[in-house]
């Protein structure tokens, strides 16, 4: 099975080059908005679309994601029309992957099966769920690799060589390395740390690696991309975001173009980097 | 009741920390490596008699154990039915239930060599009972607080403060113990080398809520052994109130395999069950927060919703794995009681028999002036008064002020 991301490495190792990936909040700060906002963010150079599924606890983010997914939530943003909001995106771009990134409780909620289904169909390709643990695969791991959705983990620094073989069994797509202990948006990664790090985790899969927190200019992401597969921004997306809207936290006519501006200077960033890890 | 009814009700959890489909361990991955480790550390420390022996030298001439379990005479006439007795937590040094707990702890984090303590805490007894560990072996303790539980559990603040530690008063989401759990586990994951997380209550990922359960298990081990002494028999019935429910799970664990022993958990109805309230048995359905997969109080999108209860213990959107099991297998009923009735039975029980429960155990009590009446006089009702009403004084004073006017 090739899924919309596997299909994207391969093109990107022709390519020579690492992956620029982009995370922002399905419905922030309005889902009309945060359409109009993925829609644009291919062509500003995103490789490969993380959209975060609000939810009101969300344990291992900072307060840049926090308040983002208590935005979406204020405007009514819910794991239904977050499938949606997919499905208008693919409507125009069949090509770009989506991964939904978030927190188990809403999907199990709206039922597992029901939810891959939907999934699948609304044009989503991978799931990163931050508190499902290997130890939990039987949740949500397993049933989404026989829907065909592809589930990201996340290998950390306290993830060490005899973990690694348990995290990466049934991760496909890529792995995601969180370049700190910590939450989003608050530490920042060294890219020499990372390097190694990187270099230990291909030494057990053949699967693309990115990497995520503390990325947050374009220099920092074309030095995390000369280490890896691919680097993650989140929280500098989300500030820019922020930085855009009225004192109410509303839209305004610039809030779409802060952060196409600033994933278009990251993508240069991450386009600048010598060749990418192998 | 369900069918599939196990022989025992004291085995669990399984090894991947279930009660039947409660329970689990839904953490992120920086944290999982450490919750391994821990659970090594704890199974180490169960088997190792000089744990025991050192924890047993401590609840005796620290904590101040074994608590009295005390005939409450003057309830029991006043109310004219069941035969009630106090389990006296509230005497514990600290003042709550929790210190139990927070020894067993600490004692392994220091077996694990850290340095570094954590805390949540909602009335402020659990962070008490960690600043006051903490003081007493040397470690440095951060107790996380909602920021409204901040303002109206004040002397527990100031307590905690004397005691050396650092309070950070949260203010995401509604400001109170949910939120409190979100930042300290925020922390947990940065600081993961350094930090132990002591969890109040018999909640989190696996293995806290078995942990949790065992260091307060004292409380109906002692309650068997007193009850024995005091009628000669087991008790009729066991009340306790539920936020999170360690104190109820202490008391109620050791009876669970005593078929004639009713068991109550009363949970915090708030204003009311159709309003604003902190029952999550009575208002909630299962879903996964904090670590484990639980009754939990969310709206139809799986988005969870802030609880309300008067008393700031209570004022939790969960409960723990364990008790979410016992309520589908029936054998623990689960009631709640609402702020007023709360409120009612503190004022009571302050009268009667000169002392003052925190609001938290006050709703048990709230549900014994229900219970009582319609039993025997010769049926032996324990409850579990796990904390004094110091605490809430000033509340209870603006509160009762505030109607005179």
């Amino acid at each position: 099975m090739t899924t919309r991301i596997d299909a994207r490495f391969a093109d990107l190792a022709k390519q020579g080059r690492s992956a620029f990936v982009t995370f922002l909040m399905a419905g922030d700060p309005d889902p009309k908005t945060s359409l109009d906002i993925i829609k644009a963010l291919p062509k500003a150079g995103a490789d490969i679309i993380e959209i975060g599924m609000p939810f009101t606890d969300p344990m291992a983010d900072g307060p840049s994601i926090q308040a983002a997914g208590l935005r979406a939530l204020k405007a009514g943003m819910t794991l239904k029309k977050t499938l949606e909001m997919v499905r208008g995106f693919r409507k125009d771009d069949n090509a770009t992957p989506l991964v939904l990134m978030g927190y188990y409780n809403p999907i199990y909620i709206y039922g597992v099966d029901k939810f891959l289904a939907d999934a699948k169909s609304a044009g989503v390709d991978g799931l990163i769920i931050v508190d499902l643990p290997p130890e939990e695969d039987t949740e949500l791991c397993i049933p989404a690799m026989k829907a065909g959705l592809n589930f990201i983990r996340l290998a950390t620094p306290t993830t060490d060589d005899k973990r690694l073989p348990a995290v990466l069994a049934n991760t496909s797509g890529f792995v995601y390395y969180v370049s700190i202990t910590g939450i989003t948006g608050s530490a920042s990664a060294d890219s020499n740390a990372v390097g190694e790090a990187v270099a230990r985790i291909k030494r057990h899969t053949k699967l693309p690696v990115c990497v995520g927190f503390g990325i947050r200019t374009p220099d920092a992401a074309r030095a995390i991309a000369e280490n890896a597969n691919g680097a993650v921004v989140g929280t500098a997306l989300v500030d820019a975001l922020r930085a855009s809207l009225d004192s109410e936290g509303r839209a305004t006519p610039k809030t779409v173009g802060a952060v196409a501006d600033l994933v278009t200077a990251l993508a240069q960033g991450v386009r600048g980097a010598k060749q990418a890890a192998e | 009741m369900n069918p599939n009814l196990p022989n025992s009700f004291r085995t669990g959890p399984d090894e991947r920390g279930h009660f039947g489909i409660f329970g689990g361990r839904f953490v992120a991955e920086t944290l999982m490596p450490l919750i391994l480790d821990l659970e090594k550390a704890y199974a180490d420390a169960k088997a190792d008699p000089a744990f025991q022996a050192e924890m047993n030298g401590y609840l005796k001439n620290y904590v101040g154990r074994p608590s009295p379990l005390y005939f409450a005479e003057r309830l029991t006439e006043h109310l004219g039915g069941a035969k009630i007795y106090f389990k006296r937590e509230e005497l514990n040094h600290t003042g709550s239930h929790k210190v139990n707990n927070v020894l067993g702890q600490i004692m392994v984090a220091r077996r694990m060599g850290k340095k570094r303590i954590i805390a949540e805490t909602g009335a402020g007894q659990h962070g008490v009972a960690t600043a006051t560990l903490c003081a007493r072996f040397g470690l440095e303790c951060v107790v996380y607080m909602g920021a409204v539980d901040v303002e109206r559990q004040q002397p527990n603040v100031i307590r905690m403060e004397m005691l050396g530690a650092k309070v950070v008063p949260v203010q995401s989401g509604a400001r109170t113990l949910k939120d409190a759990m979100n930042d300290a586990l925020r922390d947990w994951v940065t600081n993961v080398h350094s930090t132990f997380y002591c969890i109040g209550t018999v909640a989190g990922p696996h293995p806290y809520p078995m942990m949790v359960r065992d260091f307060q298990s004292i409380i109906g081990i002692e309650t068997r052994e007193q009850m024995q002494e005091a009628e000669g028999r087991l008790p009729d019935s066991l009340v306790a109130c539920i936020g999170g429910g360690s104190n109820a799970m202490g008391l109620f664990h050791p009876f669970l395999d005593d078929p004639s022993v009713e068991i109550f958990g009363v949970e915090a109805a708030g204003h009311g069950l159709t309003q604003l309230h902190a029952a999550s048995i009575a208002g909630g359905r299962p879903g996964v927060l904090h670590g484990n997969r639980t009754y939990l109080l969310m709206d139809e999108d799986g988005q969870i919703q802030d609880a309300h209860s008067i008393s700031a213990g209570l004022d939790y959107p969960g409960i723990g794995p364990e008790h979410s099991w016992l309520h589908e297998t029936g054998r623990v009923n689960y009631l709640s009681a609402t702020d007023e009735e709360a409120l009612a039975a503190f004022q009571l029980l302050t009268r009667l028999e000169g002392i003052p429960p925190a609001l938290e155990p006050a709703h048990a009590i709230a549900k014994v002036m229900e219970l009582a009446p319609k039993r025997p006089r010769d049926h032996l009702m324990v409850v579990n008064l796990s904390g004094r009403g110091d605490k809430d004084i000033p509340q209870i004073t603006e509160i009762l002020k505030g109607r005179k006017k």
